[in-house]
């Protein structure tokens, strides 16, 4: 058994930098989300096809990060 | 490089060696369950490798004890990889150092580069007798506890290197996008220096060149002629710079502090610099 199909992309997402990293192995699709800074993975899902896993983990990773706030720097 | 660093070659060739123990550590505990490097030991950084009563890097006997189950004894090579360019294998290498473990490695490039190169994964866990194993008593010495380091910034004793993104370290952020604040206020212990932990490393999750790691901490006036303190959020990602300053650069005082800005930027009255 090994990881089919490796693949990753960065795209933005609720104004944040992110690494949408998916593969498959055996007959499961992978899909892990990283915020690209710092590199910390945030949400993840399976499914049965590429498409699926990418918009379950999509969806988690929006409801996330919606909830991070910014600050003043001040 | 040095030879605390191994290569996904390597563990290809060595991982079903008697006297060598492959062992995960993630970020997400379900990946070693997804598929991982057979004969491969899976570790749980949330229950396994701390205590889980006190904040506190895991027990002595609780470590003799996964050890011993693990199939290693006190001779056994150990080889750590995991997600997330090795954050957590970075963390449990320094605690298996604390301890005393001689021989500890890290797979460079960790779980990604396995998965990218598509090389051989399994599900099964692996049948290991168990061994003895003695651990020394903790080197504390590789650990900077929080009158260390308010000794450090006060006095400016020691080099402290915030390892966070440059987000966390001004306070735009409580936390990495996506993750749960865990502290109250912003910003960064007065006196560090921002060098966030990826830059040790390759898009491939690779560590980078000694050349380049070493001049990425020169120009930041760090050169292993003094104590330094590496911290994060919660000492995991300063776990990897640890390891790189010393292990693959060889600085000789390198502390990390694991208490980190969960413990710092929640603690009353301690003083925060801002941007």
């Amino acid at each position: 058994m090994r990881a089919e199909g490796y693949e990753k992309r960065r795209q933005p997402l609720g104004g944040w930098e992110i690494e949408i990293e998916t593969y498959k192995v055996a007959d499961t699709f992978y899909c892990t989300i990283n915020n690209v800074d710092p590199g910390a993975r945030f949400a993840r899902a399976e499914g049965t096809t590429r498409e699926e896993a990418e918009a379950r983990a999509l969806e988690k990773a929006e409801k996330y990060i919606k909830q991070t706030r910014r600050f003043s720097t001040q | 490089m040095a030879d605390v660093l191994v290569t996904t070659d390597w563990v290809a060739q060595h991982a079903k060696d008697a006297n060598v123990r492959i062992v995960e550590v993630d970020v997400d505990t379900t990946s070693y369950d997804q598929g991982h490097i057979p004969g491969a030991v899976g570790w749980n950084w949330t229950t396994e490798l701390c205590d889980t009563l006190v904040r506190d890097i895991i027990p002595i006997k609780k470590l003799e004890e996964l050890l011993g189950k693990s199939g290693v004894d006190n001779n056994t090579t150990i080889v750590l990889y995991g997600d997330n360019n090795n954050w957590f294998a970075a963390w449990a290498f320094w605690q298996l150092k604390m301890y005393g473990h001689k021989d500890v490695r890290i797979m460079d490039g960790g779980r990604k580069k396995w998965l990218a190169e598509s090389r051989d994964l399994t599900t099964d866990k692996p049948s290991l007798a168990a061994k003895a194993y003695k651990a020394n008593a903790p080197d504390v010495s590789l650990r900077a506890f929080l009158p260390d380091v308010q000794q450090a910034s006060a006095q400016k004793k020691a080099a402290l290197v915030d390892v966070r993104s440059p987000a966390e370290f001004t306070g735009e952020i409580l936390a990495p996008p996506g993750l749960p604040e865990t502290c109250q206020r912003g910003g960064h212990i007065p006196g560090a220096k921002s060098i966030p932990w990826g830059k040790n490393c390759n898009d491939d999750g690779t560590f980078k060149s000694l050349d380049e790691l070493k001049k990425l901490y020169a120009d930041q006036g760090i050169k292993g002629d003094a104590p330094i303190i590496a911290y994060c959020r919660i000492g995991e990602r300063s776990s990897l710079t640890w390891f790189v300053l010393k292990h693959l650069l060889g600085f000789q005082n390198v502390k990390n502090y694991d208490g980190s800005w969960t413990e710092w930027g929640n603690l009353v009255g301690a003083p925060v610099e801002k941007p």
